[in-house]
């Protein structure tokens, strides 16, 4: 006799029907689509949708559906056409409100979505894209800090008249003291009252005292856990500005990641132009506000060679200008920044926050007839190899972008004009997204055309689905009506595997699809084992019933005990890869799980109901 | 259907210097084209550029490394992928230039071949980030190795069917090696995954095998152990075979239609698959034979009360 607990049936049909639910997304395809951003970044909501909708339909752009997503509006087409058409449409009449991006989107019916049955989001290497793994220069970060420490501790000193004679920076591995600044002062001085005055302004640094060749010396340390906090908190902040710029850019479905303790990763999906992208991503640029210094003759300045005390000589466009030191304003008091064309050309109209607005307030109140100076500063790093040695060096470019006359007061609210369309665009990108606090520099860089991701895709289906199909006339041949329960239950086994795969979100990516398919021969072996088990049984003059019954039990350690091994390098490496590796090794992993719930649950249930029961068997259809 | 209808009986074991003769052989001969010849590492692990080109119309491969070698890319390798209109190019690192920069240069190469040339994809990689990978790699492997080895120690209870199934773990990914470093296949990330599915799934034909030789013995002790482990491998045999068959049916037709980023992949996991089955049927169970297995070692024995621990 052979039985199946009826709550094991329950349960096999149960999972079944919440994966078949699962897997259905992603048997719809996808059209291509358009996404839809408020460029203020508020949510879009249904009167937005409403608005973009009627704009594109009067501008005769037919559109297939549309939908709120996460705050962002999804417009489905029939053709890429008609999507080229719309995101013109939007970059034409909307621009100024709203950013597109091309993506595609399910086909999968409005209800489906609803409740959140959602399709696996597709990798780089199906859809094509740019993949960008950034190198932080964390140590960079902590000798900013130290600088503006050094800074801070010059004005302090000066304020407090407290004399001093230098102040040593000691930075990166290569010095004798790690991230520390050591102060000295001259012989007799207060070396306590210079302490207790640093100490007021910075109480978490520790400082120590010791004496010089001149006088004593003040050190201050920073402490392995400053310093891990400045290069966690320049990791965070430069995710944090890569997000706001990937999405200024208008991305869809972009992933900004860390990875590592130095590293972030960067996907952009659907983006070919990767020059201008990595121009913005990467770009560590501020602006200052400075006065001009028209006390002194900036021509007379460039030829001696030096600026006079308080001033620094710029060069625009070859003619030399002087600059005072003293700042009215940074970029980092920017709250907003948005670009417009206007009378005197295309223009950035600027928001200063409190801090900023106060001091712009106050210096152009002072300064009205004279001139200020817009600087935009960038730094980018130059690695040159010779021989074998390779040197980087941090190169710091500024450029006075304008020099304008201030007609009138100023406070938190201006324009800064003489700049090109492009330049005024992505300064207020720029400005906008925030500045990188440590600059960032690509170590591995990937593209895929998006003709290469749809080849990739379709040629792993298409592997998928005749090697599935050579599985399966095989196994009906050889095995007969039991090879057709082990086709059911191979499909059974790529549709559950599909559906785990949906409800974790997991990007499947083209070794994601090999795994998938490596999957399939793993789980016919479960079946095999068992049915070969079975016929040996059966030559053994057992009967039918009982063949069976000992046929999976006996095969139930062999398979156990076997999947373990290949479960072992599964996970091994999930842990250790990254990347399509990871996808693969979640698949691989997840795909033996499901292979031995299939195999042993589902595969029984169903010979279990063609052989089970009281009935009298005298011949099995085992090949 | 059955290609085993009669019970199979071959003579593993009295035949088994002969497989160990082809094992050697192979290894060496792998081993020694590892260290002679070295892999072809992809520029995942070596750092450098690597670029996939459509071409409108057949290319000339050699047209395209002149051309390239004009444009001052030095020790470009060239080559087809797949049809003559796909080609592969691999460059050593560019100094500090970005992949925009590399495109840049390497598009005015192609448009003077073929105006409707395409890039389809480009990869760059730091020199920093290949060694990264490369050591990630070599961890993964060691970590699959070690863990499995664990597992072997654990799961059978004597050290002379570990020491087989150890020496048949090894041995496999080591065909795999071999055979691309003789064939200098390119071998990138998708190929250590695929080793690493390698060494863990061929495995299983070892246990599947060595379960049965614990169930012989448990059937009667008496047994000659050449006969029950012969017995044991011609039993399991049908099954052995027929899994493998029925995997490398897809890792086939992954071969054949999965298209050029996979043709690694499935490369490996072809002889991989076919590496594991020779090795659990002809040389995990022949070692333990000669390691001296016999039934008491895997069958629980009364314990006796050790001398030393009395009073």
């Amino acid at each position: 006799m052979l039985e199946f607990p009826r709550w094991k049936y329950v349960l096999v049909a149960l999972v079944m029907l919440l994966a078949l639910m699962f897997a259905l997304p992603n048997f719809f395809g996808t059209d291509p689509a358009l996404q839809v951003a408020r460029k203020n970044r508020l949510p879009m909501d249904e009167f937005a949708r409403q608005a973009v909708g009627q704009t594109l339909s009067g501008r005769a752009v037919a559109f297939r559906g549309s939908y709120l997503d996460d705050g962002k509006m999804i417009l489905r087409f029939a053709s890429v056409a008609d999507q080229l058409k719309a995101r013109d449409v939007v970059n034409d009449s909307m621009a100024a409100d709203y950013i597109s991006a091309l993506t595609t989107a399910s086909r999968a019916p409005e209800a489906l979505r609803r409740i959140g049955l959602r399709p696996m989001p597709l990798g780089l290497d199906l859809r094509g894209g740019l993949y960008l793994l950034y190198q932080v220069d964390v140590n960079g970060a902590v000798a900013q800090l130290l600088e503006s420490y050094d800074q801070g501790f010059r004005r302090t000193l000066a304020s407090a008249n407290l004399p001093f004679t230098d102040i040593t920076t000691y930075t990166g591995s290569k010095s004798a003291i790690p991230n520390a600044l050591r102060i000295s002062l001259p012989a007799g001085a207060d070396v306590n009252a210079v302490r207790d005055a640093l100490k007021k302004s910075n109480n978490d640094l520790t400082f120590s005292i010791g004496s010089g060749d001149s006088g004593p010396t003040l050190l201050m340390e920073m402490t392995p856990t400053q310093v891990k906090a400045r290069q966690d908190y320049a990791l965070q902040k430069n995710i944090t500005t890569l997000r706001n710029r990937v999405n200024e850019l208008g991305v869809s479905e972009p992933i900004v990641a860390q990875q590592g303790i130095d590293r972030i990763n960067v996907q952009l999906p659907g983006v070919q132009n990767s020059a201008e992208v990595k121009d913005i991503l990467g770009k560590v640029a501020t602006l200052e506000f400075r006065l001009e210094d028209s006390q002194n003759n900036a021509a007379e300045a460039k030829q001696r060679g030096r600026a006079p005390l308080g001033s620094k000589l710029y060069d625009m466009s070859g003619r030399p200008v002087l600059l005072k030191r003293e700042l009215i304003a940074t970029g980092d008091q920017l709250t907003n920044a948005t670009s417009s064309a206007g009378n005197e050309g295309p223009e950035v109209n600027v928001t200063l926050n409190g801090q900023g607005g106060d001091s712009m307030l106050r210096n152009t109140r002072l300064n009205v007839n004279r001139r200020m100076a817009v600087v935009y500063i960038e730094k980018s790093r130059e690695t040159r190899t010779v021989g074998d040695q390779k040197s980087t060096r941090d190169v710091t470019t500024e450029k006075i972008i304008s020099l304008a006359t201030i007609r009138a007061v100023l406070s938190n609210q201006f324009r800064i004009t003489g700049l090109t369309a492009v330049e005024a665009r992505e300064l207020a990108l720029l400005m906008r997204s925030g500045s990188l606090s440590a600059p960032i520099f690509a170590v591995e860089e990937r593209t895929i055309g998006p003709s290469l991701g749809a080849e990739n895709i379709r040629m792993g289906v298409r592997a998928l689905g005749i090697g599935m199909l050579a599985v399966f006339v095989f196994m009906a041949l050889y095995y007969q009506r039991f090879g057709w329960v082990a086709n059911l239950v191979l499909l059974a086994n790529v549709v559950l595997l599909t559906a785990l795969l949906s409800m974790l979100r997991a990007t499947l990516s083209l070794p994601g699809i090999a795994g998938i398919i490596l999957t399939v021969g793993i789980a016919v072996d479960a079946n095999v084992l068992i049915y070969e088990r079975i016929r040996e049984e059966l030559r053994n003059r057992v009967t039918p019933q009982a063949a069976i019954r000992a046929g999976f039990d006996k095969a139930y350690s062999a398979i156990f005990d076997s999947n373990v091994t290949a479960l072992i390098a599964g996970l091994v490496l999930w842990v250790i890869g990254r990347g399509a590796i990871r996808g693969f090794a979640v698949v691989l992993t997840l795909g033996i799980a499901t292979s031995m719930f299939t195999s042993l649950l589902g595969s029984r249930a169903l010979i279990t109901l063609m052989y089970g029961g009281r009935r009298k068997i005298d011949h099995v259809s085992i090949g | 259907m059955e290609f085993f209808k009669t019970a199979t009986n071959f003579p593993f074991m009295s035949t088994r210097k002969l497989w160990y003769g082809l094992s050697v052989a192979l290894v060496v001969v792998s081993i020694a084209s590892f260290f002679v010849r070295g892999l072809n590492l992809a520029v995942d692990f070596t750092g450098g550029v690597q670029v996939q080109a459509t071409f409108s119309n057949a290319v000339n491969i050699d047209a395209l490394r002149t051309g390239l070698e004009h444009a001052g890319f030095r020790e470009a390798q060239v080559q087809y992928l797949g049809s003559s209109r796909q080609a592969a190019i691999r460059l050593p690192p560019q100094n500090g230039q970005t992949g925009d920069v590399i495109r840049g240069r390497v598009d005015g190469v192609l448009h003077a071949l073929d105006p409707r040339a395409e890039v389809t994809s480009l990869d760059v990689v730091g020199s920093q980030v290949g060694d990264e990978l490369k050591s990630g790699a070599i961890k993964a492997v060691i970590a699959t190795l070690a863990l499995i080895f664990i597992y072997i120690a654990l799961r059978f209870h004597t050290w002379r069917l570990s020491f087989g199934a150890i020496l048949a773990v090894l041995h496999d990914p080591i065909l795999v090696l071999g055979a691309f470093s003789l064939w200098h296949t390119s071998f990138d990330l998708p190929v250590v995954s695929a080793m690493l599915a390698v060494i863990g799934y061929s495995l299983n034909d070892t246990v599947v095998v060595f379960d049965r030789i614990r169930e012989r013995f448990e059937g009667s002790r008496r047994l000659e152990p050449v006969a029950v482990l012969d017995q044991s491998i011609n039993q399991t045999l049908s099954r052995t075979i027929m899994t493998k068959v029925v995997t490398l049916i897809v890792v086939v037709a992954l071969y054949v239609l999965g298209g050029q980023a996979l043709k690694g992949f499935s490369e490996a996991l072809i002889i991989g698959i076919l590496a594991g089955t020779y090795s659990s049927i002809y040389i995990s169970s022949a070692i333990a034979l000669d390691c001296g297995l016999k039934a008491e070692h895997l069958l629980p024995t009364s314990v006796k009360k050790p001398i030393d621990a009395l009073p």
